[in-house]
């Protein structure tokens, strides 16, 4: 029994990271039908960043870990703000082009991080009580992972309130439903894609330093690494839709956690295969819209 | 009446039909003299190119900053041998991106089930080089079939994603070692013993380079003849316009999928040739990343010319090769950290220049050739007039609507 519970919380967890990176790609798509591929960099530079920042002000205080996440989070935004203003504005309606430039500068930026920060991976250090384990219905579970859960929360509770109540909040979800509509009705959407690029680009950048902690490691590949299972989470939770992306990530998760602890490790493949069974019953994924 | 009416309509559909059918026809050169001659001349270079890289091994020319020996030495002939196996999956990945349309994350499967495949197949079932070859791209046939049809459920960006996931499998398994068959992290050795002779070793470099220069005019022939057949033709239609093509009867789902299949197995045949030229096979051939090498190739040379795909991976491994070695010479370390660490990063340069390619130059090196060309040929011209094909264009978009 507490297998079952250590495998579900840590799986959560897990799922937690997914959906960090997996919203900002979701809400892209949805809004843009842009594939970010330089995604993944967003999140590595704000687990590098969070890493050399919490070194400076002391990596096991409390404080340091706090200022890590915003220092994150916001290089994560400022990174995606730039890319978007830079790149991807420039090939406006080009999807394909979006796509090929986000590649370009995925490979750009994982080669520069390879150079500053070294291809062996980095081990950050937080306070001392997030390595150590809080017992559950005799499961003994790391703190980091409680820490991600109630990280991914926030961020789900905080893009869905900012949807739901604010102005831009609504031109982004008009935006996802009819774009056209939204720039007929005069609108100027492209501060809009701006938004969603900083949302997803400050997620991801949490995401990076919950996942350098909830890993152990930072390397110039790992947000490239998640980035894979966060399209196969974006494709099952449905495309350009977040509560999917949210449920899609603890599924994929807990699929992937249960079927490597009692299938022999292999929780890739469960996953594979459950993205080609969504794909044959239901192409266009568990919540998204009838394509 | 009635009947003069419909013979009236008779001859305007006939007219309309040959009106059609003079436009679809490729621009007609003045007479028909010159217009064999054109094609007498567009076979002649491609085949005085193919002999003059045959004879390559037997000269001794040297192109410093290019290649990094003379052409008869071994590393040199590594290198182009290196070139021209990426230049055949890079017609592949044209293949399925500038012809159907199709953009596949997840190609890197079918490279990497050629190369993992033939050294499986001769190891464990103790086979020959050549019916080894045969029963893998039978495996590449069956598995092409089964992926293709389960990702071809969805188009343009969940296509893409959906490949990535597969071929992701297939990387996550080659790492795995299952069985001890793969060599994990190391990758696999190529079993010797079921090579010929002539094809293992260093000294054997010109034997290889032969052999990748064979695949290679192979590989092109039949993406032309892939392109060219009405498979490619339909292709082509459904790209542009799939209801179109629904409503004539044709059903695009087999025909993506043939093209599919075709462009897996000469990736799958590439991939064998790889693992002879590099005396095994790594998990890097089965990677996302290797995907997105043989992506910018295409872009590189400009989406939906072979002859772009081509040069697009000669530039691209060549320059990669070159780079690396700039990337340890004392002209970059010497430079203040800024410049150093950007520069002696080869992928950087690489990625870069291919930003650089999509936002300025989207025809890519294709287009700079026709350029060329213009200044001396009429029928470039024309054909530059009508606009270059952009890599967006050729993408079907399942977003149309909005």
């Amino acid at each position: 029994m507490s297998e079952v519970i250590l495998l579900a919380v840590t799986g959560v967890g897990l799922g937690a990271i997914y959906f960090l990176v997996a919203s900002g790609l979701s809400l892209i798509y949805g809004l843009m039908h842009v594939l970010n591929f330089a995604h993944g960099v967003f999140l590595t530079l704000g687990a590098f960043l969070g890493l050399e920042v919490a070194q400076r002000l002391g990596a096991s205080t409390w404080t340091g870990f706090a200022v890590s996440l915003l220092v994150g989070a916001l290089a994560g935004a400022a990174f995606a703000a730039l890319t978007e203003r830079v790149l991807v504005q420039k090939l406006y309606n080009r999807h394909i082009e979006q796509v090929l430039v986000t590649v370009g500068l995925g490979l750009a930026a994982v080669a520069l991080f390879d150079g500053i920060w070294g291809t062996d991976p980095r081990f950050p250090r937080g306070p001392a009580w997030l390595s150590e384990t809080t017992t559950i219905g005799g499961a003994n579970i790391p703190n980091i992972v409680f820490v991600a859960i109630i990280s991914a929360a926030a961020v789900l509770a905080a893009v869905v309130l900012f949807l739901k109540h604010t102005r831009y909040g609504m031109i982004i979800r008009a935006g996802v439903e009819n774009r056209a509509m939204v720039t007929a009705l005069g609108i100027d959407v492209r501060n809009a894609f701006t938004l969603v690029f900083t949302i997803g680009g400050a997620a991801a950048g949490i995401g990076g330093v919950l996942a350098s902690h909830h890993f152990g490691y930072v390397s110039p590949m790992l947000g490239q690494t998640l980035l894979i299972f966060a399209f196969i989470v974006t494709v099952i939770g449905g495309l350009g839709s977040l509560i999917g992306a949210a449920v899609a990530s603890v599924l994929v998760a807990l699929l992937q956690q249960f079927a490597n602890f009692y299938l022999w490790g292999t929780g890739d493949f469960a996953v594979v295969i459950l993205l080609a069974l969504v794909l044959l019953t239901r192409p266009s994924g568990l919540m998204g819209r009838k394509a | 009446m009635t009947s003069r009416n419909t013979q009236n309509m008779d001859t305007r559909v006939k007219d309309k039909v040959s009106a059609m059918r003079a436009a679809a026809a490729p621009p007609a050169d003045d007479a028909g003299a010159t217009g064999s001659r054109s094609r007498l001349l567009g076979l002649i270079a491609p085949v005085g190119l193919v002999v003059l890289l045959a004879c390559l091994p037997l000269l001794n020319l040297s192109i410093p900053g290019v290649l990094p020996g003379a052409t008869y030495t071994p590393g040199t002939l590594h290198l182009l041998a290196l070139a021209m196996v990426m230049a055949g999956a890079a017609l592949s990945y044209n293949l399925l991106f500038g012809v159907a349309g199709l953009l596949s994350f997840g190609h890197a499967l079918y490279f990497g089930l050629g190369a993992y495949g033939l050294g499986i197949v001769m190891e464990e079932l103790e086979l020959g080089l050549v019916p080894a070859t045969l029963v893998v791209i039978m495996a590449g046939i069956v598995l092409s079939t089964i992926l293709g049809a389960v990702s071809l459920r969805v188009t343009g960006i969940p296509f893409a994603m959906v490949t990535l996931a597969f071929a992701q499998a297939g990387f996550v398994l080659v790492r795995k070692n299952p069985g001890g068959l793969t060599g994990g992290e190391e990758g696999l050795r190529l079993p010797t013993d079921y090579v010929p002779d002539w094809l293992v070793g260093v000294a054997d470099t010109r034997n290889l380079y032969w052999v990748a220069l064979g695949a290679l005019v192979l590989a092109f022939v039949i993406a032309t003849w892939v392109q060219r057949s009405r498979a490619g033709h339909v292709a082509e239609a459904v790209r542009e316009n799939e209801l179109r093509v629904q409503v004539l009867g044709m059903r695009p789902f087999l025909v993506k999928l043939a093209i599919f299949v075709a462009a897996s197995v000469i990736a799958a045949g590439m991939g064998m040739v790889h693992l002879l030229l590099n005396s095994g096979a790594v998990p890097h051939t089965m990677s996302a990343e290797f995907t997105i090498s043989l992506l910018l190739m295409v872009v590189l040379g400009g989406v939906g010319s072979r002859w772009g795909a081509v040069a697009g991976a000669f530039v691209y491994v060549i320059l990669s090769q070159r780079l690396a070695v700039l990337a340890q010479s004392s002209a970059i370390d010497d430079l203040p950290a800024v410049l150093a660490i950007p520069l002696s990063e080869p992928m950087f340069i690489l990625g870069t220049i291919f930003i650089l390619v999509v936002l300025f130059l989207p025809g890519g090196l294709a287009a700079l050739g026709l350029r060329a060309r213009a200044l001396f040929s009429r029928r470039a011209r024309s054909q530059l007039a009508d606009g270059e094909r952009t890599p967006g264009d050729l993408v079907q978009e399942d977003d149309q609507r909005s």
